[in-house]
């Protein structure tokens, strides 16, 4: 195989990260979040959303008292969103808004693209399974289309449909800022916004556009979403104590938490952020992307998708192993995951693996699926300016399948300049970014 | 340098069935595939008329070991399964899905996959057999007894079925694709953006080999419903399918919902040519904006078709074209009024005083709007016609709007060396190719 590394054109272009916001169970700004995860915060508790209380799982990280409006500058334009719209509009307003990109009067907005990982929005519960109910026909144990429409007509509404797509956060995005460059949702499972930065970051450095705004929202917090993640076994259902219930890498682990929320990041070219002025907060200096290629339902058990996504953003730097500083691990808590995780660490790190820390903030903020890596991405820049990496909380009975060092319970000084962050999503897409410090 | 990229393989599920051929055939001879919805009884719709894929069972395109799996396809994975099928054997590739023991063509490392998807409804009739379970004896749902025992009578791979990156994944399984792989969910334009994507990564040498393209199904009764209560669905020719779809017609009335997509290979022409393989089309531009439009909401496009221009002329920088170069445009074409007005205005700003020239073509009055699919099926067209250096025939556009070359006619050859084909989505993302004759 090609070393992709050598065929990159001498003229790509630096891209780096000039803003950053995130909407979180542990808060609504970066300074807060970020402060209570190096405290090592636990934001899981039992869910108010919806009547949890006799699902397998009760609980989960759920973002509280968020209001969208708080942040956007056109209310008008979003009075109808759903969860996930207004996740993204937080988070991408204060992305935005910390680069400083409306006091830059020579923006261009047909080069200014959105590229977002954001979920299916959640369904109008009660009116959707009243609707279903009302079609049914008992004897036929089948809907009956008739019966069913002549509910709908009375019980959904448009806009509650409507919002359920998933580019509708990236439609109130776009309106918001003005962004009228490529724009792009994926929707990998837990990958996408990862994926998102790294298509974005590819963007950028083809000359398709300027800016990037990129991450992703999601909340799979809601009555269908759980039922889904429960059918699979995949939560935790540690009922007795949610805020001990993530524990990624422990021998105990049974599952992951479901958290939600928004990540959002601003790239840009080095060379637009110089011209206005704009201080790079990091670099973002490659990304791997591949399929497990598999099954549907497992991971491969030689770990070839995540071995695949790691060597190709390494290859993609030109770094080596001994480069990276701490790795972000996608570090679910599921017993499958971190097993694999691990092991594909190790391969692709050989003798550094011992010595390269790894964590999962999911320990603290639980699982945000499609917004899961912008989050840990943002986490990552965070721990390049402080010098500091965040913690894996609740670690307390090591497993012999997963030997690193994975921060356990404490955030720790380091002299941080490399950051790796994983993620991989059911189905088996992989996806690698690696944040460098700017210099 | 880029790479320069070839369409080699072409695989469409749309209400002509699997495979390019008998749509193709079809749009030859001006015959609409659009009929009265069986998949539900729409009687209690207001509109009626759909494009189905029929007779089409998934087992037969997957490999034996590999049917156990069929059991987890919502009817959109299913699509883009029969779809990517026919394009790897159009493309007369070998793959693990061809041919367990056969020597591969491309090395799975080298292969990637960009599947764009919808957002899948779950099946009704397995949801509620559940949902039933946790009625209380007035018959009102209790979530109590939902978390306590309804739930456990879904299959527990129930989330697996819905999942817009199954569509991919499925195709990465079955044809062992493990390089870049992406679910691009923007809705019409899902489609056109994977395939800009799917260009993008063997430009820059990531892949030589890529499965691109998108499928959906709405004809399931709540995504259906969904697209009802947007308003732009055809209410008034539920008794003239072939008759329903005009676009830019002036009596356009809507747009009809079909069920598809389409799946493309693409391949480096450099590798293609080297294992000999025969070109439907060279892929020249892509091209993808935002709409920005703050004084509607985006349940209708922009009146003066701004973003959907954009995209046309980003990919016209791409390919290294002038709009003079385009011989034919492959339309979103909906039927749907402020649809077509809006396409209408964007190709005017395209191609100015030479509009009236450029014939503009829509195969929605073959197999109806097919969502995320759509753009996939275009292309396919797209490179059929620069394949065989023909036009399709026209359909139902007895009265054109002023200005556009599309007209209703039969199929005729003409000289075609660059064809265009635009998606604009619900929601606002546009996305526009250029195709070139290989």
């Amino acid at each position: 195989m090609t070393q992709a590394s050598s065929l990159k054109p001498q003229a790509s272009p630096r891209i780096v990260i000039t803003g950053i916001g995130w909407v979180t169970p542990l808060g609504h700004d970066i300074e807060t979040v970020w402060q209570r995860m190096l405290n090592g915060d636990s934001a899981i508790d039992f869910t108010k959303q919806f009547d949890a209380t006799t699902f397998p799982t009760t609980f989960s990280a759920e973002v509280k008292d968020y209001d969208h409006n708080a942040f956007v500058k056109h209310p008008q334009l979003h009075e109808h969103v759903g969860s996930n719209s207004a996740f993204a509009l937080g988070a991408a307003r204060q992305a935005w808004d910390s680069a400083g990109l409306d006091g830059f009067d020579a923006l261009d907005r047909d080069r200014v693209g959105i590229y977002l990982g954001s979920g299916e929005g959640s369904l109008d519960f009660e009116n959707y399974v009243a609707t279903n109910l009302a079609g049914w026909d008992a004897d036929k144990r089948g809907i009956d289309a008739v019966k069913w429409a002549q509910t709908a007509k009375e019980k959904l509404s448009v806009w509650r449909e409507v919002e359920q797509e998933p580019n509708m956060p990236l439609h109130h995005l776009a309106v918001e800022l003005g962004a009228q460059g490529p724009a792009y949702n994926c929707l990998t499972a837990c990958a996408a916004s990862t994926q998102a930065i790294g298509e974005a970051l590819e963007i950028l450095r083809r000359g398709d556009a300027d800016v990037m705004v990129s991450g992703g929202a999601h909340t799979m917090i809601h009555p269908f979403g759980v039922t889904g993640f429960n059918r699979l076994t995949a939560l935790s259902n540690r009922n007795d104590s949610p805020a001990t219930a993530s524990r990624p890498f422990n021998r105990s682990r049974d599952g992951f938490v479901l958290g939600e929320g928004a990540g959002m990041v601003i790239l840009e070219t080095l060379e637009h952020a110089q011209r206005r002025g704009a201080a790079p907060l990091a670099e973002v200096v490659a990304y791997g992307s591949s399929a497990d290629a598999f099954r549907i339902t497992d991971m491969h058990p030689e770990s070839r998708g995540p071995i695949a996504a790691m060597r190709l953003a390494l290859e993609d730097a030109g770094l080596k192993p001994a480069d990276v500083d701490y790795i972000s691990a996608h570090g679910t808590g599921t017993e499958e995951n971190d097993k694999t995780e691990t092991r594909a660490i190790k391969r692709v790190f050989g003798d550094d693996a011992p010595h390269t820390p790894v964590s999962s903030i999911k320990s603290m903020v639980g699982h945000l699926i499609a917004a899961a890596g912008a989050v840990e991405l943002i986490a990552c820049v965070l721990a390049i300016r402080d010098n500091v990496l965040p913690p894996t909380i609740n670690y307390a009975d090591p497993d012999p399948d997963c030997d690193l060092d994975y921060v356990p319970n404490a955030s720790r000084p380091a002299e941080v300049n490399v950051c790796l962050s994983n993620s991989f999503g059911f189905g088996g897409q992989n996806d690698t970014l690696l944040v460098r410090r700017f210099q | 340098m880029s790479r320069k990229v070839w369409i080699t393989g072409l695989g469409t599920a749309s209400a002509a069935g699997i495979g390019i051929e008998p749509l193709w055939d079809a749009a030859c001879q001006g015959r609409s595939l659009l009929g009265r919805i069986e998949a539900f009884d729409p009687s209690g719709f207001p509109s009626q008329v759909g494009g189905e894929v029929r007779d089409f069972k998934v087992n037969k395109v997957v490999p034996k070991s590999y049917r156990k799996a069929t059991k987890v396809m919502a009817r959109d994975i299913e699509l883009a399964v029969g779809a990517a099928d026919a394009a790897v054997r159009s493309a007369n590739l070998v793959t693990p899905g061809t041919d367990a023991d056969a020597p591969r063509t491309y090395p799975g490392e080298r292969t990637g996959c960009h599947i764009g998807a919808g957002l899948i409804a779950a099946e009704l009739d397995e949801l509620t057999g559940a949902l039933v379970e946790a009625q209380t004896d007035g018959g009102s749902f209790d979530i109590h007894r939902w978390g306590r025992e309804g739930m456990n009578h879904l299959t527990p791979l129930w989330l697996l079925k819905y999942l817009p990156n199954m569509l991919a994944c499925h195709v990465t399984i079955i044809h062992d694709a493990q390089g870049p792989s992406n679910t691009i969910t923007c809705a019409e334009a899902s489609s056109g953006l994977s395939i800009g994507e799917s260009m993008r990564v063997i430009q820059r040498d990531k892949a030589d080999l890529c499965y691109c393209g998108g499928a959906e199904s709405k004809l399931n009764p709540m995504t259906f419903y969904r697209q009802v209560l947007t308003g732009r669905l055809n209410t008034q020719d539920n008794d003239n399918p072939a008759g329903a779809v005009r676009p830019f017609d002036r009596t356009a009335a809507g747009m009809v919902i079909g069920e598809g997509g389409g799946i493309v290979t693409l391949e480096a022409a450099q590798t293609a040519q080297a294992r000999g393989a025969e070109p439907y089309a060279e892929l020249l531009g892509f091209g993808a904006s935002h709409t920005v439009n703050r004084d509607g909401d985006c349940l209708k496009p922009d009146a003066q078709g701004t973003g959907i221009a954009k995209s046309i002329a980003a990919a016209l920088r791409d390919a290294k074209l002038d709009a003079d170069a385009i011989d034919a445009v492959v339309a979103f074409g909906t039927s749907n009024a402020d649809y077509d007005a809006a396409e209408t205005a964007a190709l005017k700003t395209v191609f100015a005083g030479r509009l009236a020239d450029v014939p503009v073509w829509s195969a929605k009055p073959y197999v109806g709007m097919c969502g995320a699919g759509a753009g996939g099926i275009d292309v396919a067209l797209a490179a059929m016609m620069l394949k065989h250096q023909k036009l399709p025939a026209t359909l139902n556009c007895d009265q054109p709007v002023d200005g556009l070359n599309c007209g209703s006619a039969p199929a005729r050859d003409a000289a075609l060396n660059h064809v265009l084909v635009y998606t604009p989505s619900l929601g606002g993302q546009n996305v526009a190719l250029v195709l070139g004759k290989a």
